[in-house]
């Protein structure tokens, strides 16, 4: 592998100007690597079709070997986390796969053709047959995330009767930025850009300074309790140089978790999205595929149904190295006008 | 699977998983597919991107719920009156399917003058004893055919005579199962009406039985809205006709019911209404609980049955063959070839032992005199009547209903081998038992000496899984077993060639069935492995010429052929493995006929005769899948035809024509004696020839229809160790369910004791309403004890409002409780076991347990330890009306006789 600085030459004006930020074209070849290197892949994981099997974790588990631990991460620990059917509780250094679950629910008025809609019922409460009272429905919207994203609901998603249930499921991953912060701040070169375009932490190098862990926009990266080593997704880079798909894509039943090259994978999730908007799935979107977002799009992307946050995500993600050249220019103006300053008082004071 | 042998002519899945992706609509019902079937699940998600319709229909919102479009949150224990809703509204709408009704099900049969239906009975049909608590079922036959004239071989005597038979009891203990391959024998196909008019037709019987069940009785006994069931029906009659096909997918959620086999009944006659058997897209999809329980019905390991569904001889009634065939003998389908199937398996088991002078060693099969079911046998071994026991990959304390009765079940023999994987409960409950806690069972006094047998996995061993759509799929071994560790093909082989050796040269007479069996397996490697091809052989069979056959069709009943399973014949046709076929995907056909074999004969979806219409052309070239190619004179299509492959649409039986020959060739059900799907089965079930909505038999409802509240043949073991809750009791207000979570395997052997899925479910939970939360005082993350008559445990609770609570006519309100079992005492993840709350009520033609609806009191806190438990319990019987569950140490409380 070589490695090449921002000097070197074959670059555009434009392109050097995105170097740290915005689209860019081809991150493997901007890491250094020939023309014949592989196309750039990732994971497109489509969470209209999770079924929350959680197979993505046991599977990753089982091939990365990674070990035991509990919802906050304590090693050799079990418990209920009480978080819905998520005891794994986030991406850490053990899980790098992790599947979110979440609860949702609003009173509706039914689609339904003719007279004596519940939601009509409603209006003339019979308190002797009402199975709700109306502190215990304030209670339980309240300990509904995100409340307010329920004006999203939508056909995609069940219906019980008067009440509208929403259950997502969405199996989180390391993002593969096209701008990774992780890998821009790595002092020892532990973190690399692999020939596929993905990010991947050597842990033979890893020294457990940590630097790339607040460098993260997505607080995926994570210190291994005990070892102190940083410990993430690999897309299973040991599998892809043996032409296998990561462990995960290869698990899920559903194909809600599909890999492959990038483009193709994003011509996908746009058609995807395209049928789910035209379902009047209105609330469907994209996360990670906008390469003008703050970290030049994402290698592993998603289509969720409701707002970011819901799902515990960043609602605009920004590469934590993206305002060096600003910082830079800044802290050289400073260190300029001091000069100037001091020069100026200096023959000033001549005067 | 009785409801769906009766009903069709064979008790497995009419469908595969993957013809789900071409339904138009889904209805998954009594089923949590997506947890607990989700590899197959990805056919449902196919099948909503090509624009079907799902519809979940389950107590709780689970996550086949989350995918579905639409979630109907029904009352457990209510199914039969939601599809009963449907039915009706299908008659009374007449959105059935006329032709397909009329040619293709016994819609137009005639039924005898004195039947009377529930509905005449305040929820009992004719013929009920309640002494016996069972039915003469002699009035539900068709009225015998006009034209007949009685002399001795006439259908009408034999009729006479097996409704006689059935007058005993015991028999009934082999029947219902024995429809799984080929329908209940039935001599003579009645007289019709085709314009379906006769007030005693089927089809009127039919309208007439469920004219009450009406959009708002579903509302009042299921708990849902109108408008909600309106959807659901709106949604799949649409999409059911010429051109759609809907799909009905059931599991566990409806066998593990007093009335289970109703359930899948009532399934049966709706999809039949409809026109949904035997095509693309349609069927009825029976989700089987573990990767081979297909297999071991198919090759039974039940008390009563034979492979190949032939029923285990009855010591009073099968003296000789001819005795066990004759009441197959003269009818139609294939099931007149019943002693051809039974003479090719003596064959396959005793070899040249087996000769036309001793009856092919018919003497040798064990005989049954009664019920020797799973719980029946666990109360014989309480009574002392049991001296040992096998289990095997089976962790009955955990797994099976009643563990305390389980424990003292085991805790009374004299051994038990206990092969398992891991060390299981089944196999400590001596030293770590919750009664050892109690104090009912002292280790220093338990008799039974345990001998644990570690087993290799299935990728430790070779042979065949039959999955849940009869699919036969040859797994190679991957790594030898560790340690002592083997398989059970070994461990039995090598069991049965000891005890052989033992016995040589025994001049006893009782020892010449094992020392006349064929017991040459071919061995290999150092540890003496049989070959479990050389077994796969045998069981297909092998004609005159030694050659392995291609077709049951080629079986005889003189001794030239053998066959271990019939229904498997053809799994090792041209010599070769067909089971092990592996061609992918993009090499063949979307029905994928070169993967695996499926029984019978590589048919993928049953009946598809039925996806023609009666000429034999296509009902429509959106739905074509098998259909009669005139020029070639045989049937042709996508799948392999399940009919005579040159049996014309347009023959007609001759008079006095058996077995498949006295199939029309516009009969698609070719197993059933006449052809026909049956709406009204006038034999083979137990509790009535039509399902008729009934309780569980402990609920907080009473029945809204009848007057009897529960099934009036369900069976019951009465015992100070199975006390039931009564129905309607303030004391146990709640209704519960219990379920399987997609993290764990069953009782939990498989993956409690595994870091990877013991972390993503850790503790045992029970998941309630916030209604039900304000209600009791729990709180979430907190413990709550749950309390029935059998037992008391504590469990973290989740409040969720994906646990809804019903509410019923009169203002009735009642809560579910959902309660995941996969606890125990042993592994990584442990906790109490769930099973442990259920008493034993049972399906009268299954003996399964009613484990899907039952009732229960929850309370905050964690339960009580020791002694004080037993107090607690007996506090909570006394305030009931309960007898006493007190037991003498060591569990030995005799059954009472009522």
């Amino acid at each position: 592998m070589t490695t090449v600085s921002s000097a070197s030459p074959g670059l555009s004006e434009a392109q050097r100007k995105n170097r740290l930020f915005g689209p860019l074209p081809d991150v493997s070849a901007e890491a250094g690597y020939a023309d014949d290197h592989p196309k750039r892949v990732g994971f497109f994981t489509d969470t209209s079709v999770c079924i929350g099997c959680k197979a993505c974790e046991v599977a990753c588990k089982e091939w990365n070997t990674l070990p035991m631990d509990d919802a906050d991460g304590t090693l050799d620990a079990i418990g209920l986390s009480g978080m819905s059917y998520d005891n794994t509780g986030m991406l850490g250094a053990n899980s790098w796969r992790h599947v979110a679950f979440i609860e949702q629910s609003r009173t509706v008025d039914l689609p339904m053709p003719g007279v004596g809609l519940p939601g009509a019922r409603r209006e003339t409460p019979d308190p002797d047959i009402d199975v709700r009272e109306p502190d215990s429905l304030a209670k339980a919207q309240a300990s509904v995330l995100n409340a307010e994203a329920l004006a999203e609901f939508d056909p995609q998603t069940g219906h019980s009767a008067d009440r509208e249930i929403r259950w997502l499921m969405s199996s989180d991953v390391c993002k593969h930025c096209t701008h990774a912060g992780c890998l821009d701040v790595c002092p020892t070169g532990a973190l690399f850009r692999t020939e596929f375009g993905t990010v991947v932490v050597q842990q033979d190098i890893c020294n457990g300074c940590g630097y790339c862990v607040p460098s993260c926009p997505y607080g995926v990266i994570d210190q291994r309790k005990g070892d102190g080593r940083v410990f993430k997704c690999t897309m299973c880079y040991d599998r892809l140089t043996d032409g296998l798909m990561p462990a995960c894509a290869t698990a899920c039943p559903t194909q809600s978790i599909q890999f492959g090259d990038l483009d193709e994978l994003q011509a996908r999730a746009d058609a995807r999205l395209a049928t789910l908007q035209a379902q009047g799935v209105e609330s469907a979107r994209l996360y990670g595929r906008d390469e003008n977002d703050g970290v030049g799009g994402n290698g592993a992307f998603f289509l969720l149904l409701d707002e970011p946050e819901v799902y515990g995500l960043p609602p605009d993600p920004v590469v934590t190295t993206r305002d060096l050249p600003a910082m830079w220019k800044a802290a050289g103006a400073a260190a300029a006008m001091i000069v100037g300053v001091a020069v100026s008082a200096v023959f000033g004071s001549r005067r | 699977m009785p409801g769906l042998g009766t009903s069709f002519g064979r008790g497995g899945a009419t469908n595969t998983q993957q013809d789900l992706a071409n339904s138009d609509c889904i209805v998954i019902e009594g089923s949590n597919m997506a947890e607990c079937h989700p590899v197959g699940f990805q056919w449902v998600t196919e099948a909503k991107a090509r624009g079907a319709k799902v519809i979940h229909i389950d107590p709780r919102f689970t996550r086949t719920s989350a995918i579905a479009d639409l979630h109907v949150p029904l009352r457990a224990g209510s199914d039969i009156a939601f599809l009963g809703g449907l039915i009706n509204h299908v008659l009374a709408n007449d959105l059935f399917f006329r032709e397909y009704v009329v040619a293709y099900t016994n819609a137009a049969s005639i039924l005898r003058e004195d039947y009377q239906d529930a509905e005449d009975l305040d929820g009992l049909f004719s013929g009920y004893d309640p002494e016996k608590r069972n039915y003469d079922q002699e009035t539900w036959q068709y009225e015998e055919d006009r034209e007949d004239e009685v002399n001795e071989d006439s259908p009408g005597t034999a009729q006479a005579q097996e409704a006689g038979s059935q007058q005993e009891s015991v028999k009934d203990a082999a029947r219902p199962e024995a429809a799984g391959s080929g329908g209940p024998p039935l001599h003579g196909h009645g007289w019709r009406d085709e314009t379906l008019q006769h007030p005693r037709s089927v089809f009127q019987v039919l309208k007439r039985h469920y004219a009450r069940y009406t959009p708002e009785m579903v509302s009042e006994v299921c708990g849902i809205e109108p408008e909600v069931f309106l959807k659901v029906a709106e949604w799949v009659t649409a999409n059911s006709g010429r051109d759609r096909t809907t799909a009905w997918v059931y599991s566990v959620g409806w066998t593990q019911h007093t009335v289970g086999a109703q359930y899948i009944r009532t399934a049966s006659i709706l999809q039949a209404l409809l026109g949904n058997m035997g095509r693309p897209g349609g069927g009825i999809m029976a989700l089987r609980g573990h990767a081979s329980i297909q297999g071991s019905t198919d090759i039974p390991t039940l008390f009563n049955l034979l492979p190949g569904y032939l029923p285990m001889p009855h010591a009073d009634q099968h003296d000789s063959l001819e005795e066990y065939c004759a009441d197959a003998a003269g009818t139609g389908g294939f099931w007149g070839n019943k002693r051809a199937y039974m003479v090719s398996l003596l064959k396959a088991w005793w070899g040249e032992n087996a000769q036309p002078g001793n009856d092919f060693c018919f003497d040798y099969l064990p005989r049954i005199n009664g019920d020797h079911s799973s719980y029946r046998t666990v109360s014989d071994m309480i009574e002392g009547k049991i001296s040992g026991y096998f289990l095997v990959g089976e962790n009955p304390t955990v797994g099976h209903a009643n563990g305390r009765m389980q424990r003292f079940g085991l805790a009374n023999l004299e051994w038990l081998v206990v092969r398992d994987l891991q060390m299981i409960e089944s196999a400590t409950f001596w030293k770590d038992g919750p009664e050892i806690a109690t104090g009912e069972l002292v280790t220093e006094q338990i008799p039974t000496e345990i001998f644990f047998i570690p087993a290799a996995t299935h990728v430790e061993k070779e042979g065949t899984f039959t999955q849940t759509q009869r699919l036969l799929q040859w797994r190679h071994k991957a790594v030898e077993p560790p340690g002592d560790a083997r398989s059970d093909l070994w461990f039995y082989f090598h069991l049965g060639r000891l005890l052989r050796w033992k016995l040589a040269g025994s001049t006893d007479p009782n020892d010449r069935p094992l020392l006349d069996l064929t017991w040459d397996y071919p061995v290999h490697g150092d540890e003496q492995e049989p070959s479990a091809e050389a077994v796969l052989r045998e069981i297909n069979g092998v004609g005159p010429d030694g050659r392995a056959l291609s077709s049951y069709m080629e079986l005889k009943d003189d001794g030239s052929t053998t066959s271990g399973c019939w229904i498997y014949c053809g799994v090792y046709a041209d010599e070769v493995n067909q089971a092990a076929r592996r061609v992918p995907r993009t090499e063949q056909s979307p029905t994928a006929l070169e993967w695996g074999w499926a029984w019978p004969l590589n048919r993928r979806v049953l009946y598809n005769r039925a996806s023609a219409d009666p000429d034999g052309k296509p009902w429509s070239e959106r739905k074509k899948y098998v259909w009669w190619d005139e020029a070639a004179g045989r049937w042709v299509g996508d799948d392999v035809p399940d009919f005579e492959a040159t049996k014309r649409p347009d023959y007609v039986p001759p008079d006095g024509a058996k077995a498949q020959d006295a199939i029309a060739g516009t009969d698609p059900f070719v197993m059933q004696s006449d052809g026909k799907a049956w709406l009204f089965a006038p034999k083979g079930v137990q509790d009535g020839p039509l399902p008729t909505h009934y309780e569980p038999a402990e609920s907080p409802v009473a029945n809204a229809l009848y007057s009897v509240q529960s099934n009036p043949t369900k069976e019951e073991i009465r015992a100070p160790w199975n006390r039931g809750n009564p129905s309607l009791s303030e004391v146990f207000p709640y209704a519960f369910t219990t379920y399987r979570l997609t993290e764990h395997h069953t009782a939990g052997g498989m993956s409690r004791t595994l870091p990877y899925l013991a972390e993503l479910q850790p503790e045992f939970f029970v998941e309630v309403s916030p209604e039900l939360a304000a209600e009791r005082g729990l709180e979430h993350g907190e413990f709550a004890t749950v309390v029935t008559a059998r037992a008391a445990v504590e469990a973290r609770v989740l409040v969720s409002e994906r646990i809804r609570p019903l509410k019923l006519k009169g203002g009735q309100v009642v809560h579910q409780i959902g309660i995941p079992y996969h606890w125990g005492e042993r592994g990584i993840a442990t906790g109490d076991s769930a099973n442990d709350l259920l008493g034993v009520h049972m399906d009268a033609n299954t003996h399964i347990q009613e484990s899907k609806a039952a009732t229960c009191d929850i309370q905050p806190g964690r339960r009580p330890r020791g002694k004080a438990m037993v107090e607690f319990l007996e506090e909570y019987r006394r305030r009931a009306g309960i007898d006493s569950g007190a037991v003498p140490i060591g569990g030995r409380a005799p059954v009472e006789t009522s």
